[in-house]
């Protein structure tokens, strides 16, 4: 073989190489903006198909009439519903089902809980995270909120209605945001409070964009100590 | 590197077709299902969650 076949022979090698490797970066590219999207809204409509079940159940249970007084659930299995998250703020069919857990793989079905924090409607933190862009992007537009918008939470026994103070940008290692009383790690809650956390700058990770609430009604009536 | 596959594809034209589409959706499903979860929390986008 002659010097100009060898020559011929590496050049096609190294075209190849790197047609291969333009097209899998453009595989990955489509995983993560179309792929990562379908694979949650089918996460989605699994878990609200459970969940509403779960609803229609505990409707059942506690058909015997008002007055009932709510148990407060033990905090559901990882990966699992927590709720039906709707922000009137973000379009009228925002909706989301949260999963219990904050891992990569309960993210990708939809907004997670943070373990440990308060359920919704208890005294505490509900500390919920959810992505900016990628796995259906449930608070891509969270930067929206205005003190005032109503973020409502609804669980297979109650709804309860957040109403936003106010949105931050903190260092994504601040986790006293998720003290049960932000900042105020040892502090008893008496108020039911809301933190949502995603990532700043959008498609980033630099921050954290921090939106928080608090419980309308009971909980204007005690300030915490 | 493709001409070499072409090359060991058994059977007339279309049959050779039939055989590419058919690999090259295997390759596919082997990216999106194994390969691209593994990588994703290497080369991911955002990181959304708190912590020290």
């Amino acid at each position: 073989m002659g010097l100009g076949a060898v020559i011929r022979v590496a050049t096609r090698v190294v075209a190849e190489i790197f047609l291969t490797l333009g097209l899998l970066v453009v595989a990955f590219v489509v995983y993560l903006l179309i792929w990562s999207d379908v694979q949650s809204a089918h996460a989605q409509s699994r878990l609200r198909a459970t969940f509403e079940a779960q609803v229609e159940q505990a409707h059942r249970v506690h058909a015997v009439g008002p007055g009932v007084t709510t148990v407060v659930a033990p905090a559901p299995d990882t990966g699992s519903a927590v709720g039906v998250m709707t922000i009137p703020r973000l379009g009228d069919d925002w909706s989301w089902v949260m999963v219990e857990g904050v891992a990569d793989a309960d993210l990708a079905k939809g907004p997670g809980h943070f373990p440990g924090t308060a359920m919704p409607g208890q005294p505490g933190n509900f500390a919920v995270a959810g992505h900016r862009a990628t796995h259906g992007e449930p608070f891509a537009h969270l930067d929206g909120l205005r003190r005032g918008d109503e973020v409502v939470v609804e669980t297979t026994t109650d709804t309860y209605t957040y109403v936003v103070d106010r949105s931050e940008i903190v260092s994504p290692d601040l986790v006293s945001v998720l003290d049960p009383v932000p900042g105020q790690p040892d502090a008893r809650p008496k108020r039911a409070l809301l933190t949502l956390v995603t990532c700043n700058p959008r498609w980033g990770s630099s921050e954290r964009l921090i939106v928080t609430g608090h419980l309308r009604g009971r909980a204007i009536l005690a300030e915490e100590d | 590197m493709y001409r070499f596959v072409w090359r060991q594809l058994p059977g007339p034209l279309p049959v050779r077709i039939l055989l590419s589409l058919a690999l090259g959706v295997a390759v596919l499903a082997a990216l999106y299902l194994v390969v691209f979860p593994a990588l994703e929390p290497i080369l991911s986008v955002e990181d959304i969650t708190l912590g020290p």
